[in-house]
């Protein structure tokens, strides 16, 4: 291998082994019909999810298929605000982006009437008072700050009302329900 | 040949040290230094070498995109073919079994698989926390990811609350067995495992497996050339699954794809009690909770027990019925892409009798598991000392 001199100034120096060399991407996201009538709604403060056209399972937020098969979903239903804690994470780590104090809570809601959850941010409740199955609702920002935006909805608050027991909480509650139509 | 087709074998293992920064190698030096062990384990050279099948965690880690182009000359395939596998962590798993199939088929009699991650690199933290147009981004990386899954466990099986602790606890003791291992914590204690911070409560510091550097190789060869070899470990079986990570109804903690994966392993490895026939178990526990949770879910217990597997010390690789992790696991040492790769290979180390200090006496069938994305894909295999049956 050639013999590599360094300028004198550099005696003594601590070799680089590494750089960090921030880099930035710009790209415009297309978002495909079923979010872009989600985004649209969510700016009138309307929350919308897909029909299964397969067994009626109610998705939120919309993808436009049933992630279990790839059925086409066309069908939009307005969703209530409210729903339940399916479950959660006490978080104590800073996240990119996000200035978020910490710890918080990070929970996946099922809207009332909702077969799947979204992840989303519960607050005014004290980290320890958080639960599977506890009942929530959303709180907007002001009317004129509200735009075609994921961050729409600050957080969830609890409502104080009974809790859904675990068995029937969460991701549990589908089957509780196809039971329960089984059984009519 | 329960793995169907012709039959193959293990016959070359090589692993880096694992650590938070390999700054002594670039990435193709790190990918060398693993497959050049493997070779030299295999007593081969590269030309002997048919295909080169290569898996790493998405591009966007590191930044480099299509690695395996880049790595190409240092992997020496230049002018041969190479292919590269994506299954997010389960990838290294994934990997080994694409190239596994390669020999079963009949298309390549030697493949050199090899999977590997540079987290000192790469920011992992916020390849997993990337914001979607439709979603709030309030998920701080697996960790939180991974945190309302552990709770429903505990909740659901009624687990002690330290049971986590007991299998950190565990596998950094393991780890002290392993001298590749990222983590040597040689005076750790149990109460300093408890006593840890809540990162993603319930999931603590210290039941959350590292960042690091590292590379994991096999030399995967066709049973004509495994007959010469000393000790080949022998597949037995391989198995792979996935599914999409939110759908109504989802049992999170116990998969379906998870479920139909393992019994599809053990089917073809011609296993009906899993808890007696293997010997030594490689699960991928990135976090601590995950050991009982994958214990249930491959059946060496029923739903709800694999808890007190853990708490009567059956994983233990002193005087456990079933030691899992000896190699100290992915909690002690994780470079995403290879750490499925390290489960895979570990078993094999197992019942080929080569695992060192971490050796469990007498090992003959093994199991390696690994899970990446939501839990949502799966790679398992069956090596075992003495050549599959039919």
């Amino acid at each position: 291998m050639a013999e590599i001199s360094v300028p004198s100034s550099l005696d003594g120096v601590e070799p680089v082994q590494s750089v960090r060399t921030p880099i930035r991407m710009e790209y415009i996201f297309t978002p495909g019909v079923a979010a872009q009538t989600y985004l649209r709604e969510f700016g009138n403060k309307k929350i919308l999810g897909n029909v299964s056209p397969v067994d009626g399972a109610v998705l939120v937020p919309p993808r436009g298929a049933d992630p279990r098969h790839g059925a086409l979903c066309d069908e939009f239903v307005e969703m209530p605000h409210t729903g339940h804690v399916g479950s959660f994470c006490v978080t104590n780590v800073p996240i990119p982006g996000r200035d978020l104090e910490l710890p918080y809570i990070s929970a996946w809601i099922f809207l009332d009437g909702a077969d799947i959850g979204f992840l989303n941010l519960v607050a005014e409740c004290p980290p320890e008072e958080c639960r599977i199955g506890m009942r929530v609702e959303a709180v907007w920002k002001p009317d004129d700050e509200i735009g075609m935006t994921a961050e729409n909805i600050l957080y969830w608050k609890p409502t104080g009302e009974p809790d859904i027991p675990f068995e029937a909480a969460g991701v549990r509650g589908w089957h509780v329900r196809r039971k329960g139509e089984a059984d009519a | 040949m329960g793995a169907g087709g012709e039959t193959a074998a293990v016959i070359g293992i090589g692993m880096t040290n694992f650590s938070a920064t390999r700054g002594d190698v670039s990435m193709p030096g790190l990918v060398r230094e693993a497959a050049l062990r493997a070779l030299e384990d295999a007593g081969m050279d590269w030309d002997d070498i048919d295909a080169v099948v290569m898996g790493k965690a998405p591009d966007f880690f590191e930044g480099v995109m299509m690695p395996e182009i880049f790595l190409s000359e240092a992997l020496g395939c230049v002018g041969k073919p190479i292919l590269r596998v994506h299954t997010a962590g389960s990838v290294g798993g994934s990997t080994a079994l694409v190239a596994a199939s390669l020999v079963h088929s009949g298309v390549h009699k030697k493949v050199l698989t090899v999977g590997w991650e540079k987290q000192s690199e790469s920011n992992a933290m916020w390849a997993l926390s990337l914001k979607q147009p439709f979603q709030v981004s309030i998920n701080a990386g697996a960790g939180g990811y991974f945190s309302p899954i552990i709770r429903q466990y505990m909740e659901e099986s009624n687990a002690p609350e330290l049971i986590g602790c007991m299998v950190a606890f565990k596998d950094r003791q393991h780890a002290l067995l392993n001298p590749y291992a990222h983590l040597h914590q040689k005076d750790l204690t149990f109460d300093q495992v408890v006593e840890s911070p809540m990162l993603w409560e319930p999931i603590r510091y210290s039941e959350t497996c590292p960042s690091s550097d590292g590379a994991a190789a096999m030399v995967i060869v066709h049973e004509s050339i495994a007959d010469q070899a000393p000790n080949p470990a022998w597949i037995h079986a391989g198995a792979m699954r996935s599914e999409a990570n939110n759908f109504p109804g989802r049992d999170e903690v116990n998969p379906q794809a998870s479920r139909e994966c393992a019994a599809d392993l053990w089917e073809q490895a011609g296993i009906t009690n899993p808890r007696e026939e293997i010997d030594a178990a490689e699960l991928y526990v990135p976090f601590s909770w995950y050991e009982p949770m994958w214990l249930e879910s491959l059946g060496f217990c029923e739903r709800g027990d694999g808890w007190k597997m853990v708490e009567s010390g059956a994983t233990h690789i002193e005087g456990g019925d079933l030691p899992v992790n000896c190699s100290g696991g992915v909690l002690s040492s994780n470079p995403i892409g290879a750490s499925g790769m390290i489960r895979f290979a570990e078993a094999a180390l197992q019942v080929r009798g080569m695992a060192g200090e971490h050796q469990v006496t007498g090992a003959r069938k093994a199991l390696g598991h690994a899970y990446g994305g939501g839990a949502q894909y799966f790679a398992m295999w069956v090596v075992g000392a003495d050549k599959p049956n039919n």
